[in-house]
């Protein structure tokens, strides 16, 4: 056999031509998308962001502020797991509430979300970090599902109202959906966000010192010693429940319980559309002492991307394929309003 | 001994980093896209993988001071031999800054750099939103100006094995004999 340095003149360029020009285009080719499944973590942000994104905001629960407090461990649950937040007395946080919906103006009271996200031990190996949403499910298993569940509950740009036959056959097509509208059936927003329940929705696995797992979700509920209802009349200004929140931590810490729910062996830790009922064990693993509230852009949140796959030892991810999907979805919204707030181009509803 | 080829160790390097480069590089391009449940176990071996990257490219500076590589031959012209050392470095520029920059991104992020389960790199920068923002860009940044400079370099390689037939391939297969 010839070697490829005495074949014809023309042949060894050409191979020179081939071995180049296709690596250049497999480059290409895998940057622009080639080989992804449906949905990419850009097209998901394009689509959150609308056409008109808030420069330097997030493009998910863009309307939020900042708290920092402490987690205070209970004893309850180091059993099961390594992790330093639950097997220390106090460890403390950084954190942010924030309403769902893309723009950062939204009046509060306006959004049928609301959120808790919190940062633990940042840039260590026992980093971690949590969101939580009011509702306990999702409405579907997937990304491309909740891709298309979005599309279709957005507003027609034409007409600006939702469109109802397309609303009623994707509920058809998919009665994984049951358990979220039946929660939305049965749930009011409360008059505060130190009031609300909050949801990992998504479920984790403790580890402990033997590698042995558990599958939980968590939930951060108002402790019982919380105040119902406002502290101070709900107005309309856009910040209501901001400045109600405010209000109440000039009498003290807000508190929360954080409730852990281990799975049932028949449940499927991979689904995040079931509900997982009282009857399963439920443990306190600490309570969450919020004590300090600062608006956004005087806060340190900013800079956090509350990414729940940043997981301490001791935790570890399932293979809920929502789950897996927030990941890349987080880090490209973080990526644009970083790179926007690198240009100072953080746009109008900074305060 | 013979000057003919790069050092055993040099040619190691060199092969064994590159095959790492170029894996790092697609996967980076193709994970930062990807809703699937493989991103977070490739985002954990790109980390890993990239202060490999970071040390091996401190190992091949000492080789490289230590073994002083063989010349090009007197065939090529002076001028296309000072743009083959620029660009070469320029390669290794490159090889410090992308994995520079992605451990000091993680860190303006305030997020963890975890190798292979092991252990934790230091947070070395605040986190801070502004400074994510140019690391992370100038990791996607140099990622590309690395592309375009590596397929000029193979270029450059294939048309001194396969045109010009001038040893110089060889001195980097290791198989260039002796005169
Ligand atoms: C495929 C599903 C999901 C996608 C694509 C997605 C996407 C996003 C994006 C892009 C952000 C903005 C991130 C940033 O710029 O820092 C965000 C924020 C957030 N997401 Fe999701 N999300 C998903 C599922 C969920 C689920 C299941 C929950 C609740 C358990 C959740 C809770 C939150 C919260 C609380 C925030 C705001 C955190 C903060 O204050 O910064 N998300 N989401
Ligand atoms: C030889 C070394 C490395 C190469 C060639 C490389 C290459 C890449 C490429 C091509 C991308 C995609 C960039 C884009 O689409 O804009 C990327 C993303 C990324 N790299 Fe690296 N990288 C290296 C080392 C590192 C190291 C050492 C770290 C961290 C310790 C790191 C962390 C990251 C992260 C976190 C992303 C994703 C950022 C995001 O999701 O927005 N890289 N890398
Ligand atoms: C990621 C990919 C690559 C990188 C970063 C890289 C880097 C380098 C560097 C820095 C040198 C200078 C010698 C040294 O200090 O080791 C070099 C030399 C060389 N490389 Fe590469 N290389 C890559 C891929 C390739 C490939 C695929 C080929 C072959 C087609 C190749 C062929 C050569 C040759 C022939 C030399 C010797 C040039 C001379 O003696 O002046 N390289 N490479």
């Amino acid at each position: 056999m010839k070697r490829p340095d005495q074949f014809p003149l023309a042949v060894r360029y050409g191979l020179i031509a081939v071995i180049v020009g296709g690596l250049a285009l497999l480059f290409l080719a895998v940057a622009s998308g080639f080989g992804q499944r449906v949905v990419t973590a850009q097209e998901f942000v394009n689509f959150q962001e609308g056409g008109n994104p808030h420069q330097g905001f997030r493009r998910a629960h863009a309307k939020g502020f900042c708290i920092a407090g402490e987690f205070i461990a209970s004893n309850h649950v180091g059993a099961y797991t390594t992790a330093a937040v639950f097997n220390q007395r106090s460890t403390p946080f950084t954190g942010r509430i924030s309403t769902g919906g893309g723009n950062p103006t939204a009046p509060d009271l306006a959004s049928s979300v609301r959120s808790l996200a919190l940062s633990f031990n940042p840039g260590t190996r026992d980093a971690w970090h949590t969101a939580m949403n009011t509702p306990p499910v999702m409405p579907v298993r997937t990304p491309e599902d909740f891709y298309a569940f979005a599309q279709v509950f957005a507003p027609d740009p034409e007409t600006g109202q939702q469109n109802p036959e397309r609303i009623g056959a994707f509920l058809a097509a998919h009665p994984e959906t049951q358990a979220v509208r039946e929660w939305q059936a049965s749930y009011t927003p409360t008059g505060s966000f130190a009031t609300e329940t909050y949801n990992s929705i998504n479920a984790f696995y403790l580890v402990d010192n033997e590698r042995n797992k558990r599958a939980i979700r968590w939930s951060a509920k108002p402790s019982a010693r919380a105040v119902a209802g406002s502290v101070i009349e709900l107005t309309d200004d856009p910040n209501a429940l901001r400045n109600e929140f405010m209000a109440r931590l000039e009498h003290g810490p807000i508190v929360f319980d954080m409730i852990f729910t281990f799975a049932n062996d028949s449940d499927d830790e991979t689904d995040p559309t079931v509900l997982w009922g009282d009857d399963r064990e439920q443990r306190l693993a600490g309570i969450i002492m919020v004590h300090r509230a600062t608006p956004e852009a005087d806060g340190n949140c900013d800079a956090i991307n509350f990414d729940p796959l940043i997981l301490p030892r001791g935790m570890a991810p399932t293979d809920d394929k929502i789950l897996r999907a927030r990941s890349a979805a987080y880090a490209e919204s973080y990526r644009r309003r970083a790179r926007e707030n690198l240009m100072n181009a953080r746009g109008e509803g900074s305060q | 001994m013979s000057t003919h080829n790069y050092h055993l160790a040099a040619r190691i390097m060199h092969w064994s980093m590159a095959l790492l480069i170029l894996s790092m590089l697609f996967a980076g391009l193709a994970m930062v896209q990807s809703l699937e449940p493989w991103h977070l176990t490739f985002l954990q071996l790109h980390k890993s993988f990239g202060v490999v990257a970071l040390l091996a490219v401190i190992a091949r500076v000492v080789v490289r001071l230590r073994f002083t590589p063989p010349p090009l031959p007197s065939s090529v012209p002076v001028l296309q031999q000072k743009i083959a050392k620029f660009s070469h470095m320029l390669l290794y520029l490159a090889m410090f800054a992308m994995p520079l920059s992605g451990y000091l991104m993680q860190s303006a992020a305030g997020r963890p750099v975890v190798v292979f389960d092991l252990f934790a790199l230091p947070q070395i920068l605040p986190q801070n939103l502004a400074l994510y923002g140019f690391l992370r860009e100038f990791h996607g940044w140099v990622a590309w100006a690395f592309i375009a400079l590596i397929l000029v370099h193979i270029g450059a390689a294939l048309h001194h094995g396969l045109i010009k037939r001038d040893g110089v391939l060889q001195q980097m297969l290791g198989s260039k004999p002796k005169d």
